[in-house]
Order: C-alpha cells, then sequence, then structure tokens
C-alpha cells in the first residue's frame, strides 16, 4: 500500500517554539515531525510519513483569522499531502478554534483529509464538530498517548477513503450526520426496552439525543445609558496585587468580588491578571487594558453613565469548566441584581 | 459567564477579541476588541493613544447597551 505523506498542524508550545511570549509567531513550517509528532510517527508507523509540521501562534491564529489561514493552506497545499493532521488541542481554546479552521479548511477548500482532536468542553468543537472528525480527548496533554491511539486509526481510514464507522464506534465527537441501517430489532421494541431501562434508573442511550441549543433572550436595551449603574465582570482574571483569594491560573475553582470605590486607575503596583494562557505581560503593566476601570470613571465624572458599580467580579477563563463558569456567573448574577447594576460590561481575553 | 449574567435580566455587552467563541459561548451584544493578551489596549501606543481606544470601544459598548437587539449582534 501506498505511503500517505501527512502536514501536522501545532501552535508555537507544541512546536517547541516557545510559550505565550511566542503566541503571536506568524505560522512558519518545519521539516518531519515535531513534538506530538514524533508519537503520531511512531503510531503510524510504515503507513505514513509525516512530511512537514506547520506551526502558527495561537493568538496570531485567532487574531488574524483570515491571513493567517490562508497562509497555512498555502503551506500545507505546497506538499500535496493524503492527510493534515491537527493538534490535538485538548482544552486549549485559542489552539481548539486554530486546529478546526485549519481541518476544516483543508477538507472543504483543498479537499485533503483532516483530523484533529480535543476536549469535549473546547471551543473549537461546537464550531467545527459538524466539518470535521474532530476525536473526543481529555482536557490537557497528559491525554496524549490515548489521543495518538484514537486518532491514527481514523486518520488513516479517512486517507484511504474507506468507510467511517458511528461517532461512537471510532471515537469522535458526533458530526450530527445520520446514516440508515436496519437493526434486528424494530423501532417500537428498542423503544419499550429504553423506556423499562429509563424506569428501572438504568442507564440507556438514546437515539436520537436533542440538539442542546442553550441561548438566552437577550435582554432590552437600556433606554437612558446616562442614568445607568454599570458593573465591570471579567474572566482576563484581573486582580488586586497578589492575588488574594488564589484565585487558579488555570481551571479556576472559584471567582473574585473586590472593591473599586475611589479607584480611578489600575495600575502595575496595585491590580494583575492571575491567568495563565496568554501574555500576562500587557495587563501587568495596566490591568485597564483588560478591565477598562480608568475611561467608565472618566464616563462617570463626565456623566455618559450614571455610576460604575462599587465592586467587579474576575475569574480565569483558562481551561474553566463550562461548568464552573456558569456556577460562579449564577452567583454573580444574583448580587449585580441585588446592588441594583442595570447592565455589565465583561470582558475576555 | 455572559450567558448567565443576561439570564439573571441584566443586559451584557461581551467585549472579546475572538468573536467566533463569544458567538459560540452564546452572548448576544458582541464588541471585537484588539488582542487576546490586551483586548482594551495596545502596548505599541502612548498611554493617551491607548485611553482613546479605550473611550472608543467603550463607547461602542454603551452604544450596545443602549440598542435593542433581537439575536446575537456584532457591533463592529
Amino acid at each position: 500500500m501506498k505511503q500517505l505523506q501527512v502536514v501536522h498542524y501545532l501552535n508555537q508550545f507544541f512546536a517547541q517554539i516557545g510559550g505565550e511570549d511566542k503566541a503571536d509567531i506568524p505560522p512558519e513550517t518545519k521539516t518531519g515531525p515535531v513534538g506530538p509528532g514524533m508519537a503520531f510517527q511512531a503510531a503510524f508507523g510504515q503507513d505514513a510519513n509525516i512530511v512537514a509540521t506547520i506551526a502558527c501562534g495561537d493568538s496570531y491564529f485567532n487574531e488574524n483569522a483570515d491571513t493567517a489561514l490562508t497562509d497555512i493552506l498555502e503551506k500545507i497545499a505546497s506538499f500535496k499531502p493524503d492527510l493534515v493532521v491537527c493538534g490535538p488541542a485538548f482544552n486549549a481554546g485559542r489552539y481548539g478554534v486554530a486546529c478546526g479552521a485549519v481541518a476544516s479548511a483543508v477538507r472543504d477548500k483543498l479537499n485533503i483529509p483532516a483530523i484533529t482532536g480535543m476536549y469535549i468542553e473546547n471551543p473549537g468543537v461546537d464550531l467545527y464538530k459538524s466539518t470535521v472528525h474532530i476525536v473526543s480527548t481529555k482536557d490537557s496533554a497528559a491525554g496524549m498517548r490515548d489521543a495518538v491511539s484514537q486518532m491514527v486509526p481514523l486518520a488513516l481510514k479517512l486517507a484511504r477513503g474507506e468507510e467511517i464507522g458511528s461517532a461512537s464506534e471510532e471515537g469522535y465527537i458526533p458530526m450530527g450526520i445520520r446514516k440508515n441501517f436496519f437493526d434486528a430489532k424494530r423501532g417500537s421494541r428498542r423503544a419499550v426496552d429504553m423506556l423499562l431501562r429509563k424506569m428501572a434508573g438504568e442507564p440507556f442511550e438514546t437515539e436520537f439525543p436533542m440538539p442542546d441549543f442553550d441561548r438566552v433572550t437577550p435582554n432590552a436595551a437600556i433606554k437612558d445609558i446616562s442614568k445607568a449603574k454599570i458593573a465591570l465582570v471579567t474572566s482576563g482574571g484581573i486582580v488586586p496585587k497578589g492575588n488574594p483569594d488564589h484565585i487558579e491560573s488555570s481551571s479556576a475553582s472559584k471567582f473574585g468580588k473586590y472593591d473599586i470605590e475611589g479607584v480611578s486607575d489600575l495600575d502595575a503596583q496595585t491590580y494583575e491578571t492571575a491567568h495563565g494562557g496568554y501574555d500576562p505581560v500587557y495587563a501587568n503593566e495596566d490591568a485597564d487594558r483588560v478591565l477598562p476601570v480608568d475611561i467608565l470613571r472618566e464616563f462617570e465624572r463626565q456623566g455618559k453613565i450614571g455610576s460604575l458599580s462599587r465592586y467587579f467580579y474576575s475569574t480565569v477563563g483558562n481551561g474553566t469548566a463550562v461548568a464552573s463558569a456558569k456556577k460562579y456567573a449564577q452567583a454573580i448574577g444574583e448580587e449585580l441584581l441585588a446592588d441594583g447594576v442595570d447592565a455589565v460590561i465583561l470582558t475576555s481575553t | 459567564m455572559v450567558k448567565e449574567i443576561e439570564r439573571a435580566g441584566i443586559p451584557v455587552a461581551h467585549l472579546c477579541t475572538v468573536v467566533p467563541i463569544s458567538m459560540t459561548v452564546g452572548a448576544n451584544r458582541i464588541v471585537p476588541t484588539v488582542a487576546i493578551p490586551y483586548p482594551l489596549g495596545n502596548p505599541q501606543a502612548t498611554a493617551e493613544e491607548e485611553k482613546e481606544l479605550r473611550r472608543k470601544l467603550l463607547d461602542k459598548a454603551l452604544g450596545a447597551l443602549s440598542t435593542e437587539v433581537d439575536d446575537q449582534t456584532v457591533f463592529e
């Protein structure tokens, strides 16, 4: 069988170029496998050969999505590969978005099979699960070995144009494609079986999961913003210097509530960010770049807004579970209502 | 977070750089910002230029909060 030619897409971190300080590098090409590419190459064996690795900074990709994607596609196309592997990105949000975008574009624009891997809560999953095969991985790079062993067989099948089994058989995140087949038991029998299991409190698997469209209807606009009390909330991890509540740099277990009465500027002596996963230098120099207290105070003085609420709320978005973020925000929402806040400006990094 | 605060009954303007993520999480009033590590800043600019940039973005945010929307809306 012909040896398949593979191009691998990685971010700056996994391509061993650098950490957050290198997150703004434009796409570059490296020969052969790099970093996790070594594990993929070992698993591919003689079946496939990683000819090149394209690396791009996560921030660069997300801040320049169109140009970055065009550049990456050109670089990939120049190798005429049979398959493109992206990531896996685990629970890294910017990386997941990049992997999903690259894999989808490779499939749709270059007509080359592509695969990626992510943790189910990665924002890249919702964006790209219907267009590309995303193998379900753990939430951190500790799950690399499992991810490789799941991605490689599916990648080879995709590259060879073989038939792909169901999402649960192959380990990818359901793409929303239905396939007809004949089951040994007819529908009424299966439905009654399922109902009996449900009534007995036993586990059962629905044949038609309801799509999860959790959308909130927009609230009415503020009639007179010059009378409104506005609160600041951030997932960018801005905290008083020293991080008094010890909010974790990733997978935050809490949120903080901080009094800014009389504070008209966040400076490097008094505020910083607790957030990992983005370069903290700029926020530490001037936290107003993430949480704009300075200008909102100015607006308050000028009467552009009614007032800036006394407290701001902060947590770290990095790798934090959706269920946790939801819980924190419910608690924050209740407090804001009790404080008579009319509107919220929420900043994310 | 945006969604839960909105659900509590308070309109939220989401200021963020990666708009597709904001769309996925279900923000209703979205204002695109500058860069991931400094959504409301620009380290290459002077302090006064940065403030002007922040004023513009916050004016947009106030505009978004004062505008009725039926669906997810990006305020460019």
